[in-house]
């Protein structure tokens, strides 16, 4: 089995891991065959890692469309523009912070425990127990997780951003007194479904596959001690998170 | 003589500059049970890795069935595996599958049979390691002893030419290291095995096995029936045979 070959002393060592993980995702997706057994594994593990996820999201999201109506009544009322505050966080909810901050909690919550699951089964041997009995773990153990993050990154956005909307909406219309009217007609006018809507899916999309490469792949490595699970469930979360800014704003820059 | 099922010639294995095994020839012959014996730390496991075609030689050849092990591309090699069971230590049982399934899963993959027959089949191989009943239990809930029984009803369920232990009684109380032992001789007469037990458990193995291959200091050092190398007056193989702490292996040279 050989390891993750990355020379910590080497000035190549980042562009080395890089190939690496590159190596790794051609040989998850170049095995894939499509049989009953990967759709439901993949299935399984949408559900165990999608629906492990839904309440954090969805609180997550309520208030932060809270905050985001709080913020934006309170600046667009020196304007006197407060009726706008449907449009505001709508855009700001679609284009960036649902599919942003869906994937670093996504990360924080999924993407550790995929690691650490797959170091574990490192650990206790299962992995090389299944290399012996002639099963390629890589399609069988990873290929499923990274499928299942895949779709469950999309879904749990929208479920963000629906929350937000309801967060706003129980703000704005509840505590602050706006007219249900004029929120919900400027969100449907305001909010264009190819640059807003589909940008936020696109992103959420890419960003899916980030987090869960990178679990999958920092699990897959892992040293087969407490310690190497640990470090790879940090480094998971760390890393997953920085690309996701990253990517962010690369996507942006060519979406806007 | 009829041809060995395993043939190692010459075999040379280094980690990093260390020498790991120098110079090993092996002959095992078919049906029969074999233990590779040692120190500690003195490649015992290495030696079982290579014939799995998990580890590479510098030198020398490994030969399992004929095939050439060492240098089969990884399609051939995961179809010569199917003819290898191992029994890794501890047992590596998947522990988020029953132990029905665990022992299902070489059949799922491998074989294209109905429910009904790989449930008639493991149910089977369950009852001859004396577990029927426990197949709805969870590998986490199972004692060491039922764990490494689970594990060789995996290994055997394919029905292999060849089984592969490491280390199956350390660590088990010694009821359950007679259990155990006398499984393994009963599946291997049975199904007409070759089995190859690595073990440092001299007492345990007198009984059990029609061959013995001692190493040390990377060498083979001995070869013979339990009986002839406990009458053995070659220094080496007396002090290990009989535990001794004076002898020509010292007990700093011990690798980790």
């Amino acid at each position: 089995m050989p390891g993750n070959p990355v020379n910590k002393n080497n000035l190549l060592a980042p562009v080395a891991s890089i190939g690496h993980c590159g190596m790794f995702l051609v040989r998850m997706l170049g095995g894939i065959r499509l049989e009953r057994e990967l759709l439901i594994s993949t299935l399984q593990q949408t559900y165990l890692i999608g629906a492990r996820s839904l309440v954090i999201i969805m609180i997550c999201g309520f208030f932060v469309g809270m905050v985001l109506s709080l913020q934006s009544i309170n600046a667009l009322q020196q304007f006197g523009a407060s009726d706008q505050v449907s449009l505001l966080v709508g855009k700001s909810l679609f284009r960036e912070l649902g599919p942003v901050l869906t994937a670093l909690l996504f990360a924080g919550r999924a993407g550790t425990s995929v690691a650490a699951e797959i170091g574990l089964m490192k650990a206790t041997s299962q992995i090389e127990a299944m290399q012996l009995m002639a099963i390629d773990p890589v399609q069988r153990i990873a290929l499923p997780r990274f499928l299942a993050g895949l779709l469950s990154l999309p879904l749990l956005t929208g479920l963000f951003n629906a929350f937000a909307i309801l967060g706003a909406v129980v703000f704005s219309i509840g505590v602050m007194g706006l007219d249900p009217g004029i929120f919900w007609s400027k969100l449907q006018t305001g909010i264009l479904f190819g640059k807003d809507f589909m940008g936020g899916v696109w992103k959420s999309i890419v960003f899916g596959g980030i987090v869960s490469l990178i679990a999958v792949y920092f699990g897959y490595y892992a040293k087969p001690t407490g310690e190497g699970v640990g470090t790879a469930t940090t480094r998971t979360v760390v890393l997953s998170s920085v690309l996701v800014l990253i990517f962010d704003f690369i996507m942006t820059s060519f979406l806007i | 003589m009829q041809d060995p099922i395993i043939r190692i010639s010459e075999l040379v294995y280094r980690r990093g500059s260390k020498v790991i095994l120098d110079n090993v020839s092996m002959d095992i012959k078919r049906g029969s049970i074999v233990a590779i014996m040692g120190p500690s730390g003195v490649g015992k496991t290495t030696i079982l890795r290579l014939i799995s075609g998990q580890l590479h030689p510098d030198g020398g050849s490994v030969e399992v069935n004929g095939q050439p092990i060492s240098s089969l591309p990884r399609r051939e090699l995961y179809e010569c595996r199917k003819d290898i069971g191992v029994l890794l230590q501890d047992g590596a049982l998947f522990t988020d599958l029953t132990v029905f399934e665990n022992v299902a899963t070489p059949l799922r993959e491998h074989t294209r049979l109905g429910e009904q027959e790989i449930s008639d089949r493991v149910l089977d191989k369950l009852k001859s390691v004396g577990l029927a009943g426990s197949e709805d239990l969870m590998p986490s809930s199972l004692s060491g002893g039922m764990a490494r029984r689970v594990a060789l009803a995996r290994a055997v369920i394919l029905n292999p030419k060849i089984v592969l232990f490491d280390e199956p009684l350390t660590g088990l109380d010694p009821i359950a290291m007679s259990t155990v032992g006398r499984l393994i001789r009963m599946t291997n007469d049975e199904l007409g095995l070759t089995s190859v037990i690595v073990t440092h458990n001299v007492a345990q193995m007198n009984k059990l096995v029609d061959y013995c291959f001692i190493l040390g200091g990377a060498k083979l050092i001995a070869e013979g029936s339990p009986e002839a190398l406990m009458q053995s007056t070659e220094p080496a193989v007396d002090q290990f045979m009989n535990g001794r702490v004076e002898g020509p292996m010292s007990f700093n040279q011990q690798a980790s």
